[in-house]
């Protein structure tokens, strides 16, 4: 499991590299009420918007943490976004099949949470 | 600044924000969508200590500044009103309580310097500043506060009463933001997280923030300063000349009353909800099309959020008075042009008690 300092997780599964928000983001967000994913297809550079999360009272973008391909997203959140807030941790986005696989800039687990303290 | 219930929040682990220059909760541990939906299936409680309350009592020069007819406003009796402008646009809601000896006016936390301002330009006002502001909002709300104060069973909507409360001198209107049944109690802050938490060990009531606040009123059609309405807005465009009472339309005599009076006559533009079609909030500034593509928009949301109760979208905006219910117009998202179905106000079903 890697984390970004916007509180996305990522993990592997075989060539493609999975992506949610952390328990963290889902708490500071609140209920969930909105979910957009990114059309299945698109190709994406590390750092555009691909999502967006709506809350109650505020909308919060997804960044792409890598450059890729979205080659499956998460219909069940869409159709449900409390699952966001039910656990985070499986409430995966989308997946991105990645050209150039560098995890070096994100964080592991211990740095991850001595970040949100 | 904080307001007497400062600690309280915190303790009860609220999130605080920064509003109009106070630290308020925005929301509890329960989180805006279970708040909302406790206060409309219970009782919830707000702390609004941050509105300003204010005394006055010459009643003709309040009337230069409000088109309310406070001749016709019994002792004992609130009416909600405006403060209106030389072009006739708003410069604050609030709501004014005939109390005999003056009258209280409560109006929000965020104009109220301004408000205050006005008034002494005008009147003798005295802001007054050892009292909290609470309010006590939903179905059970009555059952609640009767048990603490017998009397509030006799209030119907717009009453005001004064009351005691193990000694405390309170003052209770029924009224609300909230569309729901409900007190707002004022009463001086040394008291104010005592008679909180008495309130809060009654099993119906949980504390609420201002984001449930917020979501509230906007499912109960009310305007908020600010937003919906503010000097530029035409007090008939936004729905509000039911508070002008007709002695006044006919005799005028308020700022703005000949542009007021005009829009009266003949209204271009009201206040309408608005229905996004699909799951995807549309909020404040969103700009609206009568055309999927093309044309110069109609007007913009001025509220809209997601609506607990109804499980979907909601918005506001003041629109072509032509447009009828059922019209669908397209607002832009990010972009794209997404459709809306003009609806009536309120949203829900409001349970004042008359």
């Amino acid at each position: 499991m890697h984390y970004t300092v916007d509180h996305e997780w990522l993990r592997l599964e075989g060539d493609l590299v999975v992506v949610g928000i952390t328990e963290h983001a889902s708490e500071q967000l609140g209920d969930v009420v909105f979910v957009e994913l990114p059309e299945v297809g698109r190709v994406v550079a590390a750092g555009d918007e691909v999502s967006v999360i709506e809350s109650v009272k505020a909308a919060s973008d997804i960044l792409s943490p890598l450059a890729g391909e979205v080659v499956e997203v998460n219909e069940r959140i869409a159709a449900d976004p409390s699952l966001i807030n039910a656990d985070p941790m499986s409430a995966w986005f989308f997946k991105l099949k990645v050209a150039e696989l560098d995890l070096s800039g994100f964080m592991d687990e211990t740095a991850y949470k001595a970040l949100i303290g | 600044m904080r307001t007497a219930l400062y600690d309280l929040h915190v303790a009860l682990g609220a999130r605080m924000v920064e509003f109009a220059g106070y630290e308020m909760p925005v929301s509890y541990p329960l989180g805006i969508l279970a708040e909302h939906l406790h206060v409309r299936a219970q009782a919830g409680l707000f702390d609004v200590s941050h509105m300003g309350q204010i005394l006055v009592r010459d009643a003709a020069a309040l009337e230069a500044l409000v088109p309310v007819d406070l001749r016709a406003l019994p002792v004992g009796r609130q009416r909600y009103g405006f403060f209106t402008n030389a072009a006739g646009g708003i410069l604050d809601d609030l709501m004014i309580v005939n109390r005999g000896s003056d009258y209280l006016l409560v109006v929000n936390a965020g104009c109220k310097a301004a408000d205050l301002a006005h008034l002494r330009a005008h009147l003798a006002a005295d802001l007054i500043e050892d009292r909290a502001l609470l309010a006590l909002q939903g179905p059970a709300a009555e059952a609640v506060l009767a048990r603490l104060v017998p009397q509030v069973s006799a209030l119907k909507f717009m009453d005001y009463c004064e009351a005691d409360w193990q000694g405390v001198g309170l003052w209770i209107t029924r009224s609300g933001y909230t569309g729901e049944d409900g007190f707002e109690i004022s009463l001086p802050e040394a008291h104010a997280r005592g008679f909180a938490q008495a309130l809060l060990a009654e099993p119906e009531v949980a504390m609420i923030g201002l984001g449930a606040r917020d979501s509230l009123r906007l499912e109960a059609g009310m305007p908020l300063y600010g937003h919906d309405i503010d000097a530029q807005t035409s007090p008939v465009a936004a729905g509000l000349g039911f508070a002008i009472s007709p002695r006044r339309r006919a005799e005028g005599g308020f700022w703005g009353a000949e542009p007021i009076l005009r829009d009266l006559a003949d209204p271009a533009r009201r206040r309408v909800g608005l229905l996004p079609e699909g799951r995807a909030p549309m909020r404040e500034g969103v700009e609206l099309y009568s055309e999927i593509s093309g044309g110069a928009p109609i007007g913009a949301i001025s509220s809209g959020g997601f609506s607990p109760s109804l499980g979907r979208p909601i918005a506001m905006a003041i629109l072509p008075a032509s447009l009828p219910f059922g019209a669908v117009i397209y607002g832009e998202l990010r972009g794209k042009r997404l459709p809306l179905t003009l609806a009536p106000l309120p949203f829900i079903q409001t349970n004042y008690k008359r």
